[in-house]
């Protein structure tokens, strides 16, 4: 077999498309469709519950084919709740308030940055997801605006439409056919932009991301830090399939994995030629067989595989019958591939092989976890008996030099389930690319997670009225919208301002206050730009509290300074009374500290310091005795006489005294 | 003009006016373009008739579902039609000679459901068939085949539906089905267990009524796990009373087969609503196994004569009191004709002083006036107080510990056999099943009271 790897593509030559879902939480004070707080996050539990998830039709008459594989996985899902943060609404034991209405403002003043067309009627309709992230086994979500676009590069990027939505569960444990999660997130309010499929590189679906990070921000009504805001990319090919990475934590991560899923695609592309050259084309082409082969390796040298080493692992692991263990006694299945020999190891993402892809399934489908997942005759490990094994297995299947075998371990139900994907994931590859949810990895690698769901999964929420959107609602929100990021970054960059102070100054919601400083105290925009996004920088990073200083404080504090510009090079120590002292004016302080002093006769001091005192090691440099006795006199003269005046006075000084 | 409602369903005023006008129906396939340039393909879907006549609602391609106001179509084009046939997936139901034979009976409420565009809400639907559909396990427990008596919300249940139903179990059981399983909405399950203990009696196999919290089109629903603990405990049950069937804990993990007349919907929206009030559930019933708690139950015999008695007269009402009550409700109750009263008191089963001469009035016309407790548990106790003693006096009739809904239902249904004064009131003082119990046990009034240690300690570690 020829190596395929193919690790280099021309995007263009491939024809890769990418889009955006931005998932942005929102800063409201309660949740979406209760009225617990929002953001109040716990790391523990003091009640939990136990549910299952069973598939129903949409509206339309239909199933939802991730909601059907979902239903296969059988999972026992557990939450755990806090009285502190969870009601009966989380616990779907409450039908839904009604909507958060500033949420609902929020995504609109999103949707009017982003150019959308705000739709008249709101109608929230429920998204299925069985893998358990939302007790209620759907996410509450609503349309709030279409049709919107936004500059980008030289061109524009289209939005498709923006809504809003309640944010799902925190994973705390997968393990086999237990799924834990933690429901202080669920109920979230948040708000999803998707753009259309614009983007043709991973290196623009970073600046995408961003760029629309920074519209998020603009508002000012959005919630920062980890988690706050994740994206999902979806990536095709030229006749390949949307794929959909799926919580992409920081931007650049998503260079990486743009470029994999890309190779991905290719490779299965080309997978799936072969497969047709070699008369794979419909389902009933496929000859997969599996067999029992337990006996074979009741003695392997293998750390799994033999049903003593199995149930060490599951006592290890506390794999309980019922809960994470699945259903029938321990068991070792061989799949066999008839004339399939060289598609395991056919390439794919990049160090990756199609072996990969048959794994994703099966841990997640038949829910078999334990690591390798599982084994196959194209590169069997190397081991004590590992020769006499991997002959073994193939005399017992049969296997011609053309075919091959797939070894797969674990409760026999589940290793049933798990022959029954393999053979469906090869039927997927007769296709080319399956549509797949992927999860993304720092290493730029994804694996599988679900089958990308359809519009069936859509049903409307029967206990949500529809919401009308009046002309006077999206007015009043108009009128007192922020600039969007571009023409602040305009504005700032007319007076020289470095993009990426602008960017700091627009994502950590510096870029508000820099305008209502402007504004309301006719400061400089270069000076004020310069002082939020540069000088306050070292302060942030020495954990120093600056949010908590109000805008009418720094209001005060720039006409102090426009009063006595002076002020200004002891700004330092202006904040740090103001943070130690928050009842206090910025004016008292000034006072009170003493930077009001008479100053008359301050050359005077000066002279005294440079009589008193010397340099421990004075090596006769100017210089650095003119900055020892700066660092002497300014501390007593700082915010009084401006140390241009007094270096000056100085330098003259240390000349005389030569 | 040649329009027929159904093709304009839900729409009214404006919004019919236009669609008609632009020739659009319910299920077309449009595009609109509205009058910002934005472009909405999908299908044009019927509107409930509570929401107002300036929107038409479209569900998109990608299954969203949202308003467009019809002053701002700019155009709109129909470009195909695609009516939504929901019908879930129809199998034969398989039999199987060794398994029992269960009868479900169909009242109505979310065991199966569908929605209902012109209210939005869910409507029920089920066969056989569809139920094997959405629920395949329960060709493991039964044979099953299912009537459908009516369609209705558990609230429109009434003296009709009740007649119709007892009727139709007495008929089922003389087919010698092995149980019967009554699909109900939930709010007034409470009242149709009680009524049916009292007109369908000496069954010789289980009665099992049960419903769902969660309706069943929602993937977390428990309807279909409450079926099929309820379809169990009908098959092999042996429990031959009425008896609800309904979520232990809100966790999916067992149902609890409550006593039809001790037993009360607690909560509006919780999968553990159902408590048995003032005594302890009947049984445990599980996927597998069957956890009987108490032996005081009739069990199942397959040669005992069931006998039906379908009667009910609904000049009956609950009057629940509150201090300072009028009392011109109970002359007003009297002067419409109403010949029950059943009162739900204060404490041990008391009213103000004030309605003494009403009630007095009342019950020398002949109405029948019973005390029940507004606190549910605990029993009728007049004789301690003098309010009580007064009330006795009068000639009102403590009904001990009976629910107040369960009083209600057995005096309408003994109204239907008898007016006379002192059979009316030997009857209501004489339990049919359990609905007045001698003893109340320590454990048969357990509200755990949130916030205490002792009470965290047990909520953090079972399963709610």
């Amino acid at each position: 077999m020829k190596n395929h790897v193919q690790q280099s593509i021309d995007y263009a030559e491939v024809g890769l498309i990418a889009g955006l879902e931005v998932h942005q939480q929102l800063l409201t004070d309660h949740k979406m469709f209760c009225r617990c707080p929002a953001g109040l996050y716990t790391t523990e539990h003091d009640g939990e519950l136990l549910r299952h998830m069973r598939p129903t039709l949409s509206e339309l008459g239909e199933y939802d084919g991730t909601a059907l594989m979902e239903f296969k996985t059988k999972k026992n899902i557990i939450y755990l709740l806090h009285k502190s943060n969870v009601c009966t609404y989380e616990m779907d034991d409450t039908p839904p308030f009604l909507m958060n209405q500033k949420a609902l403002d929020v995504a609109v003043e999103q949707c009017l940055m982003l150019g959308c067309d705000i739709v008249d009627e709101v109608h929230v309709a429920r998204k299925q997801y069985l893998d358990g992230s939302i007790p209620t086994g759907f996410q509450r979500t609503a349309i709030v605006g279409v049709n919107g676009r936004l500059p980008f590069r030289d061109r524009e990027l289209s939005i498709t439409q923006v809504s809003v939505e309640e944010d799902s569960c925190r994973e705390v444990s997968d393990k086999g056919h237990l799924i834990v999660w933690r429901t202080d997130r669920l109920g979230m309010p948040l708000i999803e932009t998707v753009t259309g499929p614009d983007l043709r590189t991973p290196d623009e679906v970073v600046e995408a991301i961003l760029l629309i990070g920074r519209v998020c921000r603009s508002t000012g009504h959005v919630r920062v830090g980890l988690g706050a805001s994740r994206q999902d990319v979806n990536v095709s090919v030229r006749g390949g399939r949307r794929v959909e990475i799926k919580g992409v934590p920081q931007a650049w991560w998503a260079r990486g994995l743009v470029h994999g899923e890309a190779i991905r695609q290719v490779n299965l592309l080309r997978l799936r030629e072969e497969l047709h050259q070699r008369g794979f084309k419909r389902p009933e082409d496929l000859v997969i067989s599996h067999s029992d082969v337990t006996d074979l390796f009741a003695a392997s040298a293998l750390p799994f595989l033999s049903p003593g080493n199995w149930e060490r692992f599951v006592r290890q692991e506390h794999r309980r019958p019922g809960f994470e263990l699945g259903q029938g006694p321990f068991c070792v299945r061989a799949v066999k591939l008839t004339g399939l020999a060289g598609t395991l190891s056919w390439p794919t993402q990049p160090e990756y092989t199609f072996a990969h892809e048959l794994a994703g399934r099966v841990r997640v489908i038949a829910g078999l976890d334990q690591q390798p997942i599982l084994l196959h005759t194209e590169k069997w490990p190397d081991y004590a008996d590992s020769h006499r094994e991997l002959r073994k297995i193939k005399q017992r299947l049969r296997c011609g030099p053309r075919d091959v075998a797939v070894i797969i371990w674990g409760p026999m139900q589940d290793t049933l389930a798990a022959a029954d994907e393999i053979r469906l994931r090869f039927q997927d590859a007769m296709d080319g690319v399956p549509l797949e949810t992927r999860q993304p990895f720092l290493d730029g690698s994804t694996d599988f997670e679900r089958i990308l769901p359809g519009p069936d999964r859509m049903y409307p929420d029967t206990d949500s009225p529809p919401i009308r959107m009046t002309r006077e609602r999206v007015n009043r929100l108009q009128t007192t919208l922020p600039p969007p990021p571009w023409v602040r970054e305009e504005r700032y960059s007319a007076v020289g301002i470095p993009q990426s102070t602008i960017h700091f100054l627009i994502r950590r919601n510096g870029a508000a206050l820099v305008d209502y400083v402007v504004e309301e105290c006719k400061a400089g925009l270069r000076d004020t730009c310069f002082f939020f996004g540069e000088r306050l920088k070292g302060l942030r990073r020495s954990g120093i509290q600056l949010d908590a200083i109000s805008k009418a404080r720094w209001c005060e504090f720039f006409h102090a300074i426009a009063d006595r510009p002076v002020l200004q090079e002891a700004w330092r120590e202006i904040l740090s009374w103001m943070l130690d002292a928050p009842d206090r004016t910025v004016n008292q302080l000034v006072e009170e500290n003493g930077l009001l002093e008479d100053t008359s006769g301050w050359d005077c001091l000066v002279t005294e310091i440079v009589e008193s005192c010397h340099p421990n090691r004075d090596d006769g440099s100017p210089e650095r005795r003119f900055r020892f006795y700066m660092g002497r006199v300014m501390p007593k003269l700082r915010g009084r006489v401006p140390a241009r005046e007094v270096g000056a006075v100085l330098r003259l000084k240390l000349e005389r005294s030569k | 003009m040649s329009r027929s409602n159904d093709e304009l369903k839900g729409y009214r005023g404006l919004s019919r006016s236009k669609l008609t006008e632009w020739g659009i129906r319910v299920w077309s396939d449009v595009q609109v373009l509205n009058d910002a340039g934005s472009m909405f393909e999908g299908v044009v879907l019927p509107r409930s008739e509570t929401l107002d006549d300036l929107h038409i609602v479209i569900k998109m391609r990608n299954g969203y579902n949202i308003g467009i106001h019809v002053d701002r179509v700019r155009s709109i084009k129909e470009v195909g039609y695609k009516e939504a046939v929901y019908k879930i997936p129809e199998k034969d139901f398989p039999r199987s000679p060794e398994l029992p034979n269960v009868t479900l009976l169909g009242t109505g409420g979310t065991i199966a459901s569908r929605l209902d565009y012109r209210t939005g809400a869910v409507i029920p639907a089920f066969t056989p068939g569809e139920l094997y559909g959405a629920v395949p396990e329960l060709a493991d427990i039964c044979n099953l085949q299912t009537k459908k008596l009516f369609g209705v919300f558990s609230e429109n249940m009434a003296s009709r539906e009740y007649i119709i139903l007892a009727k139709t179990i007495g008929d089922e059981i003389a087919t010698g089905v092995d149980g019967i399983v009554i699909g109900h909405g939930t709010d007034t399950m409470g009242h149709t267990a009680a009524i049916l203990n009292f007109m369908v009696q000496n069954s010789p196999v289980p009665i099992v009524v049960v419903g769902s919290q969660r309706s069943s089109d929602r993937p977390s629903s428990d309807a279909a796990l409450n079926l099929i603990h309820a379809v169990r405990a009908a098959a092999f049950g042996n429990i031959a009373e009425v008896q609800i069937c309904m979520f232990g804990p809100t966790s999916d993990r067992y149902g609890l087969l409550h006593r039809g007349t001790r037993c009360r919907k607690m909560h509006s929206s919780y999968r553990s609503a159902f408590r048995t009030i003032g005594d302890i559930p009947l049984c445990i019933v599980n996927r597998d196994s069957f956890t009987y708690l108490t032996e005081d139950y009739l069990p199942r015999d397959s040669q005992r004569q069931v006998v039906t008695d379908p009667l009910y007269d609904d000049r009956a009402t609950i009057l629940y009191y509150y201090p300072g009550m009028s009392p011109d409700l109970v002359d007003a109750l009297v002067e419409k004709g109403y010949r029950g009263i059943v009162i739900a008191g204060t404490g041990l089963g008391h009213v103000n002083k004030p309605l003494y001469p009403a009630l007095e009035r009342a019950i020398k016309l002949g109405v029948h006036v019973v005390m029940t407790v507004q606190t549910l548990w605990g029993y009728a106790q007049m004789y301690v107080y003098d309010t009580g003693r007064d009330l006795l006096d009068i000639g009102v009739v403590p009904l001990d510990n009976m629910l107040p809904e369960t009083a209600l239902m057995k005096l309408c249904w003994v109204l239907g056999h008898t007016d006379e004064h002192d059979e009316v009131l030997r009857l209501m003082r004489h339990p049919v099943n359990h609905e007045i119990t001698e003893r109340e046990p320590h454990n048969g009034y357990l509200i755990l009271q949130g916030g205490l240690p002792e009470t965290e300690e047990f909520t953090k570690s079972h399963w709610k």
